[in-house]
């Protein structure tokens, strides 16, 4: 307030009057907003849709409005919505290191209260429960989740027995599809991350639950023999990949497996969350029975079992009660099974039971049955973390015999992403 | 009713009431001053408000921001020059830096040349207004549409099977290819991929600004070189070219700062892979990403310092011209 003399004084404070009015203004027109909730997420088109489905009988019962905003750049958006402090009610978080961050900032408030806790934790997968607690508060909860580890397979091309090992898989004739594997990574700013969903599942197959946490903590170092075997692994996928490594670059994960459903097919094998699935249909022009999967074979039979999931994970910034009414309809069983019933979609909740078709069916059994089950570590790793290994898989994809100084690179960003 | 209406309609009638509120206390207050001192208060008190606003919204945050560019991640502790030893070593800036350079030098030839060949060539035609709308179009497409435009032009496709991609379509037809355009680095392609969106997107602002001085230029000079027998080059090279020059520096540097500030085109379409980063895009990473506050303000001053002179050169350039007339 230096400059608060004088002429320039007088100018202040005819501004600070109007700012005033403009607040009071606001304050004032906020008995018509206690009916909207503004919620923001990174969900678009059929995702979108599927959200509003899922709230459009809590709108109907409760005469509020859910006011939907989808954005991609959801990390940058929070950041500077909770640094201004101008915060939508509801919002998709970014992952659990943003949670935490927030969460421990205040801007996130604890669920603890809001939810019906007896209930929530009764019929809720205790891993779900668990990732959205900081400090022993619940804050986050998932509106969906997926399975990932799955290897997909067009049945018509690839008739043989699922293998039960790794080295099966990677055995397995082409016959004749021209290559073994469709891989893409491209997905605009966040283009890498199907890579590292590889890679996640080649470290807790290969290393198990104890290495995982602690490369997720960043406490194993990039360059440790344990993850780069699990590069060396998918280093080997790669080589075996459709197209090449322009091909796995350039081709959006969306439409990574189209060639799969290509006559000739281009490849026999792709590996993908189960979400995938609405893609096949969308992209691939493949109908409900033109793809099956088996589960991504055992490793280390030490680790059996094993299995990677995601979820999204949605977070309450404010205080208003419709709000708070709204987090609570969307952990319930009622509003989760909207979302499954539309496809692409496994939920967390134990009473959601019926699902749309056999592929959500076997995955919504493995997630329930998996002996060892991890979160994708990217997403847990500190964004500047997590964003560096987007990049490395683009990367490596470009030129696997570049593996040294990715790595590297890799454990530099590490000493600095995890010092706070 | 909405809150955002009712916000609009004071931003948008109460700051302007407020400042003419003010011009009139202001007059009133002046007034009531010994008339010689009127006129040296006055336009100081009229300025106040302009200036007000640049120190508020300019002039602080830069100052804020070289602080913050000598202070450690979380801005907590200063630490020296450490953030600009990091940003001069790292070999990620340096090549954003190269990049940025390429940028500078190939859009700003690119849309000053062929913004200028085609003011020349559509000059005495028919259909010039025509012509000259076609190419000004794409400068009024945001820069992120521009690149998923050009994301669909460059599309990659395996060889063997179909080209959906312009680009690749065309250059296919030649036999040449599949190529893929914003990512592969051989002959800094990728690079220069991205530099012709920005001068697919600029070449019409330069074009519209070299037309109208071309128009300025007088007819009885260009014809009686004519008539002494200059042919179409020498008018060009020994009269047109010259008295064309100031207009050519103006456009030139405003598109020099454009590229150095490019940041949409690469963030849309490589987001900085594939060594295609620009140091505006790792500003915002640096920012946003890794949440480093200190080496994203020691990016920024480094573009800014990089601004500054093409901006003097720019008014003094503009100055002198303003004189002339």
């Amino acid at each position: 307030m230096a400059y608060r003399r004088g002429r320039l004084g007088r100018l202040t404070a005819l501004l600070g009057a109007v700012a005033i009015v403009a607040a009071a203004c606001a304050t004032g027109g906020d008995d018509a907003d206690d009916k909207t909730v503004t919620v923001v997420g990174t969900w678009g088109g059929s995702e979108q849709e599927s959200f509003l489905a899922m709230v459009a009988p809590w709108e109907e019962r409760t005469g509020n409005t859910v006011q939907y905003t989808g954005s991609r750049g959801l990390g940058a958006y929070l950041t500077t919505a909770v640094q201004s402090g101008t915060l939508p009610d509801l919002a998709g978080l970014p992952g659990p290191g943003e949670m935490a961050e927030f969460a421990q900032g205040g801007s996130l408030k604890p669920l603890n209260e809001v939810l019906d806790l007896e209930t929530y934790q009764n019929e809720t997968s205790p891993a779900f429960v668990e990732l959205g607690t900081v400090d022993g508060n619940i804050v986050a909860v998932f509106i969906k989740s997926a399975l990932k580890g799955l290897i997909w397979y067009n049945p018509s091309t690839f008739t043989g027995e699922a293998p039960d090992t790794w080295d099966g898989v990677m055995g397995t004739a082409p016959g004749s599809a021209e290559s073994l594997w469709c891989v893409g990574l491209e997905s605009g700013a966040d283009s890498g991350w199907p890579g590292t969903d590889w890679i996640e599942d080649f470290v807790l197959r290969q290393s198990g639950p104890d290495v995982y946490d602690a490369w997720v903590a960043g406490e194993q170092q990039w360059t440790s023999p344990e993850i780069r075997s699990a590069f060396e692994a998918f280093g080997e996928v790669l080589e075996a990949s459709y197209g090449g490594s322009t091909y796995v670059n350039s081709t959006n994960f969306g439409s990574a497996a189209n060639p799969m459903f290509t006559e000739p097919p281009g490849c026999l094998l792709h590996h993908q969350a189960s979400f995938i699935t609405d893609f096949f249909q969308e992209q691939g022009g493949a109908a409900e029975g033109d793809y099956d999967f088996f589960p991504m074979p055992d490793i280390n039979p030490e680790y059996a079992g094993a299995f990677t999931g995601a979820g999204d994970l949605f977070g309450l910034f404010s205080d208003k009660p419709a709000a708070r009414d709204l987090l609570k309809y969307l952990v319930t069983a009622e509003a989760q099974q909207i979302w499954v019933s539309r496809g692409g979609a496994l939920s967390g909740n134990t009473n959601v039971t019926e699902y749309p078709d056999e592929v959500s069916r076997r995955s919504a059994e493995i997630l329930g049955s998996a002996e060892i089950f991890r979160f994708d570590g990217g997403d847990l790793m500190p964004a500047a973390m997590n964003a560096a290994f987007f990049r490395a898989m683009v990367d490596f994809a470009e030129n696997p015999g570049n593996l040294d100084t990715i790595l590297s690179g890799l454990d530099e960003v590490q000493t600095s992403a995890y010092a706070g | 009713m909405d809150d955002q209406l009712v916000t609009a309609a004071i931003v948008l009638f109460g700051v302007p009431a407020a400042l003419v509120g003010y011009v009139l206390l202001a007059e009133r207050l002046i007034r009531a001053l010994p008339e010689k001192r009127q006129g040296r208060i006055r336009p100081w008190l009229w300025i106040a408000p302009a200036l007000g606003f640049l120190i508020v919204f300019l002039i602080y945050p830069t100052i804020n921001t070289l602080v913050i560019s000598f202070q450690d991640r979380l801005s907590r502790e200063f630490v020296g020059l450490d953030n600009y030893v990091w940003f001069f070593n790292d070999s990620s800036t340096l090549e954003a830096l190269r990049n940025s350079v390429l940028w500078v030098v190939f859009m700003t030839g690119g849309v000053v040349g062929l913004g200028l060949l085609i003011a020349i060539l559509v000059d005495r035609v028919r259909y010039e207004p025509v012509a000259k709308t076609a190419i000004f179009i794409p400068l009024a497409i945001s820069f992120v549409a521009a690149a998923i435009i050009w994301k669909f032009m460059y599309e990659y496709r395996p060889p063997g099977t179909t080209q959906i991609g312009t680009v690749n379509a065309i250059t296919g037809f030649f036999g040449l290819g599949p190529i893929d355009w914003i990512r592969d680095r051989s002959f800094l392609i990728d690079n220069f991929a991205l530099i012709f969106i920005g001068v697919w997107m600029w070449t019409g602002f330069a074009m519209v600004i070299l037309s109208a001085g071309l128009k300025g230029i007088s007819t009885e000079l260009l014809e009686a070189a004519r008539v002494d027998g200059a042919n179409e080059w020498q008018v060009f090279r020994g009269i047109i070219f010259p008295l064309l020059l100031p207009t050519i520096f103006v456009v030139g540097t405003t598109i020099v700062i454009t590229a150095l500030k490019s940041f949409d085109i690469v963030f849309t379409l490589t987001n900085g892979a594939f060594g295609t980063d620009v140091i505006a895009r790792k500003m915002y990473y640096e920012m946003f990403t890794t949440q480093h506050f200190g080496r994203a303000s020691a990016v920024a001053i480094v573009l800014l310092a990089a601004i500054i002179p093409f901006m003097a050169v720019n008014i003094r350039r503009f100055r002198e011209q303003e004189s002339i007339r």
